[in-house]
């Protein structure tokens, strides 16, 4: 028996309906449950069917522009998937528009640091890679793979992706490198530049940097108080939160702003498009990893499929440069190229034991307390 | 099926599409609102399912949600009492002019065509330090440095003003083109001045209309988070925002559901006084 396509069926059913064998109510009713009957079916038919489509969010400008140009791209062309690429404003966003989701609607997010990844893993998401799948994942610093896979029982949700800091960012025409070294993150509360700081509107990184100014180790803050003054004379000497990275470049470039603490490659593209702004990571400085998360409910395959391609040398490198972010890639097991060592944040030891990142615990314990606290503080309270 | 029978199931056929769509796309989602605006997050940021009151127990007596509230209702209030005072020369001129009104009602709609973020992005250009103002005051040399002009409660206001004095230019000149012209030579024949005309005939007449196009920017000035997030500083935060940041954020969303339903009551409340004294009669022509 041959199949009859949907048009063929509207054909033959508006055939009898011209010629008078069916009634206008009659017709119209068939149309409309064949309609309903489309709508209910097609989702479940797309879980059934080959994959052929992988949505992937991330952070946007010139971070989606790279995985664009020298990942999804290239891997389209070679496989003949598609890649549907969106953008958010931060993990939290994210992870709202996942809460609101339908399982299989959203496959592969770019997140950043453990606590993210933990933050996931804890409300549900994780899915479990197969790591034979992936076997350029043997080519990434091991430290980064096996702070994921500690979390998730030896299992792994995400490959490593890139790395980098958030650290000081100054403009030199009116903060000296000099005077940057000195102050560190104590420059964001510095009153001479009343009107002309910015910060990230977003609790972790407000928190991180009153640790570095009262003092503090950011991993075991002991005074809060001391933490909730210093984020609110911040926000007294602010100008503006910035709420994306592209917000935070046009700040800067525009002059909007001269000093603030930013993500160690936007800096960078700032500073290759010929603005003069300076970049310091204070002692302490906030180092994170990014990861490429699977969510649960994703094709698993076709996911795989684009990690360990994302992950090759040459797409990695590639995209690295683009954004301005060290890959995951370990410098002693490949060969980086001359850019890459010139970012900031670049540790060639592939050991990463200069930075210090946010202990995933810690942050995550404190993540309801502190998010909605600094809701208040960032208003005016 | 009797001839009575058939005009009484008439207009709830005509309804039905449009009833179906409020019911799935407003009354459901706001009844699922509500139940969550009861349920609780827990550390982890999942909800916890069940009856608590905490939700609505924070938001109406917490200073901060009510402080907010307060600031939001002020900032909708200065908006619409500007965009009244800019808008009603407009649209007086508009129902006034002869030839070209329907020119002038198409230059009004214009900026409908344009997306409202893309709007109101458009001030940081022109007000920005390095934007068109401070270029061209730089360049004949009125100021030395820059003015910092963006990131305040100033600019929100205009931001606010740009998006919605369309909505009152359009609710009063719908008003005053109703009115006879001949009321106020009527008046001027008895001895009125032109503007004794104008206060005693034409803008009492108009009034509806001017209520009509105050309601709109207020409600829609107050649930505005846009504005506020792109041309505000860290201080002027509305309440539309405290819903953004506890739902998207803080991933609450029992919450933010409190306190949009919270926002929606207060709203609602005003809506409902203005039906009571003017009826909505005179919104549904501006808005048509």
């Amino acid at each position: 028996m041959t199949k009859m396509d949907n048009t063929t069926r509207y054909e033959r059913l508006r055939e009898r309906y011209m010629n008078g064998d069916l009634s206008r109510r009659r017709f119209l009713g068939l149309l409309g449950a064949a309609g309903a009957a489309y709508g209910l079916v097609t989702p479940y038919r797309a879980l059934a069917q080959e994959v052929t489509e992988v949505r992937f969010d991330g952070w946007g400008g010139v971070v989606s522009e790279a995985l664009r140009k020298y990942a999804f791209d290239p891997f389209e062309k070679e496989t003949g998937m598609k890649v549907v690429d969106g953008t958010f404003g931060g993990s939290d966003e994210f992870l709202s528009r996942l809460k609101a989701s339908q399982p299989g609607e959203f496959n592969i997010a770019h997140l950043s640091g453990v606590f993210d990844y933990a933050r996931y893993a804890d409300l549900g998401y994780a899915s479990e890679l197969n790591r034979d799948n992936i076997p350029n994942l043997e080519l990434a610093i091991p430290k980064l793979v096996d702070v994921l896979a500690q979390y998730t029982d030896g299992k792994l949700s995400a490959v490593p992706y890139d790395y980098g800091t958030t650290g000081i960012a100054y403009n030199r025409a009116h903060i000296s490198d000099e005077e940057a070294k000195e102050k560190g993150a104590n420059l964001l509360i510095d009153d001479a530049y009343k009107g002309k700081i910015g910060g990230w509107a977003e609790w972790r990184t407000r928190v991180w940097m009153a640790a570095l100014q009262t003092g503090q180790d950011p991993n075991d803050i002991q005074d809060m108080d001391a933490i909730w003054d210093a984020v609110r004379q911040h926000r007294d000497l602010a100008l503006k939160y910035w709420t994306s990275g592209a917000e935070l470049m046009s700040l800067l470039a525009e002059e909007e702003i001269y000093v603030t603490e930013a993500w160690s490659g936007r800096v960078y593209a700032l500073q290759e498009q010929g603005h003069d702004i300076g970049y310091m990571d204070p002692k302490n400085g906030y180092g994170w990893q990014e990861c490429m998360f699977v969510i649960k409910g994703s094709p698993m395959e076709a996911c795989e499929e684009l990690l360990n391609f994302m992950l090759s040398p040459e797409t990695s490198i590639a995209v690295a440069e683009g954004q301005s972010y060290p890959p995951a890639l370990d410098p002693q097991k490949v060969d980086l190229g001359d850019k890459i060592p010139e970012l900031p944040a670049f540790d060639p030891t592939g050991t990463l034991d200069n930075l210090t990142f946010a202990d995933p615990a810690y942050w995550n314990g404190h993540e309801a307390d502190w998010s909605k606290t600094f809701g208040r503080v960032q208003k005016g309270y | 099926m009797s001839v009575e029978a058939r005009e009484r199931r008439q207009p709830w056929i005509l309804l039905s599409p449009a009833l179906t769509a409020i019911t799935l796309l407003l009354f459901i989602p706001l009844v699922f609102i509500a139940v969550y605006s009861f349920w609780l997050r827990t550390a982890t940021g999942a909800d916890q399912v069940g009856f608590f009151l905490d939700n609505w127990q924070e938001a109406l007596t917490d200073r901060f949600y009510r402080d907010i509230l307060l600031y939001t209702l002020k900032i909708a209030a200065i908006t619409t009492i500007l965009c009244a005072v800019m808008g009603y020369p407009a649209a007086y001129f508009i129902a006034r002019s002869k030839g070209n009104k329907a020119i002038l009602l198409l230059l009004l709609m214009l900026p409908f065509w344009i997306s409202y973020i893309i709007r109101t992005m458009s001030w940081i250009n022109i007000l920005g330090v390095s934007g068109a103002l401070n270029t061209f005051l730089l360049w004949i040399g009125i100021i030395d440095e820059p003015l910092q002009m963006l990131y305040n409660q100033a600019t929100v206001v205009l931001g606010l003003i740009h998006f919605l004095l369309p909505f009152m230019v359009l609710n009063v000149f719908v008003s005053l083109d109703g009115i006879d012209e001949t009321l106020e030579d009527a008046a001027n024949s008895l001895g009125a001045t032109r503007w004794q005309a104008f206060l005693q005939v034409t803008l009492p007449l108009s009034l509806p209309g001017l209520a009509a196009g105050g309601l709109l920017c207020f409600v829609l000035g107050a649930g505005t988070y846009i504005t506020p997030l792109v041309l505000g500083g860290p201080s002027d935060a509305m309440f539309a925002n405290l819903v953004f940041e506890a739902i998207i954020t803080q991933l609450n969303w029992p919450l933010g559901s409190a306190l949009s339903l919270m926002l929606l009551v207060v709203l609602g409340l005003l809506v409902m006084v203005y039906n009571r004294y003017l009826g909505m009669a005179q919104l549904m022509k501006g808005l048509g």
